[in-house]
């Protein structure tokens, strides 16, 4: 199914693959009282954050992660994938990424799906600002024609 | 069987980002883009997310600890502050230059290694920057 006026959307498997990363979040939510916030739990899994106690579990979730889109990719549908075609942007957004989800506690799964739905003001206010810096970096790329 | 949860988590967590086309860099940066061909994807990936993860927010008020593990480890921290303020911003640019945040970023290892594993290579440098400058 598509969206009026939006060829490219995927509106069913988007609200779908949703329900699954939320069904995650509630996994590690209810059954290990934890946050399942991916930039947090990259980091305790190479030992940068956190105690050796929660170092386990983050590097078993941080193998899941691949393994489950691998399944998908195999067993379900190819999944289509498009990188920038320089490495430039993927080093320099990684480091920022980086960076910044440490000095903000947390990326688009801890604050944007777990701290939003716990109603969270830090989430909230976080999640504005990097939609908001997300809006406008990509408004600058197209404007000085970094966007095909 | 925490471990066994986690992974699982993980799993699940890595099938919903393949199946929502969030592994795909170029339509997160589309989602972004609206001066472009505007991809409104994403906000149904978030608004499919948040139902699951709210009823399970309901559902803890009633527990007193979670199923497999002893105690609820959960941030606490209400300040709103330069930190917090600053980093979403270095996130959102980062996110937008490149279309990646640190899930689908490792999603992609099993689809696209190469380019992934440049971006979480500068991801953890990254984030090793910010302990040794800020913590």
């Amino acid at each position: 199914m598509s969206l009026p006026g939006f060829p490219d959307a995927m509106p069913i498997e988007g609200l779908l693959g949703g329900l699954l990363i939320g069904l995650a979040g509630a996994i590690m939510l209810l059954g290990l009282g934890r946050i399942a916030g991916v930039s947090g739990l990259a980091a305790r899994s190479v030992g940068i954050a956190g105690s050796s106690k929660a170092r386990a579990l983050a590097i078993a979730f941080i193998l899941g992660l691949p393994a489950g889109a691998w399944m998908i990719n195999r067993f379900y549908a190819e999944i289509e994938v498009h990188f920038p075609a320089s490495p430039l942007p993927l080093i320099i957004g990684g480091l920022l990424v980086g960076f910044g989800t440490r000095l903000g506690s947390g990326c688009t799964s801890g604050h944007g799906v777990c701290g939003v739905s716990r109603l969270s003001p830090r989430s909230m206010v976080a999640t504005a600002l990097f939609m908001a810096t997300g809006f406008a970096t990509v408004g600058l790329m197209r404007l000085f024609g970094f966007m095909s | 069987m925490g471990l066994l949860l986690s992974l699982l988590s993980g799993l699940i967590f890595g099938a919903g980002l393949a199946i929502s086309g969030m592994a795909d860099p170029a339509r997160v940066q589309a989602f972004l883009d609206i001066f472009g061909a505007w991809d409104p994807t994403l906000a149904f990936v978030m608004g499919g997310a948040l139902i699951p993860m709210a009823i399970a927010w309901k559902l803890r008020k009633g527990m007193k600890k979670p199923l497999a593990a002893g105690a609820f480890d959960l941030p606490g921290t209400r300040q709103i502050d330069k930190k917090l303020a600053l980093g979403a911003l270095f996130f959102g640019v980062g996110w937008g230059i490149s279309g990646l945040c640190p899930g689908p970023a490792l999603a992609d290892l099993a689809i696209a290694p190469g380019p992934a594993a440049i971006f979480i290579g500068a991801m953890l440098g990254g984030m090793a920057l910010h302990k040794i400058t800020v913590e």
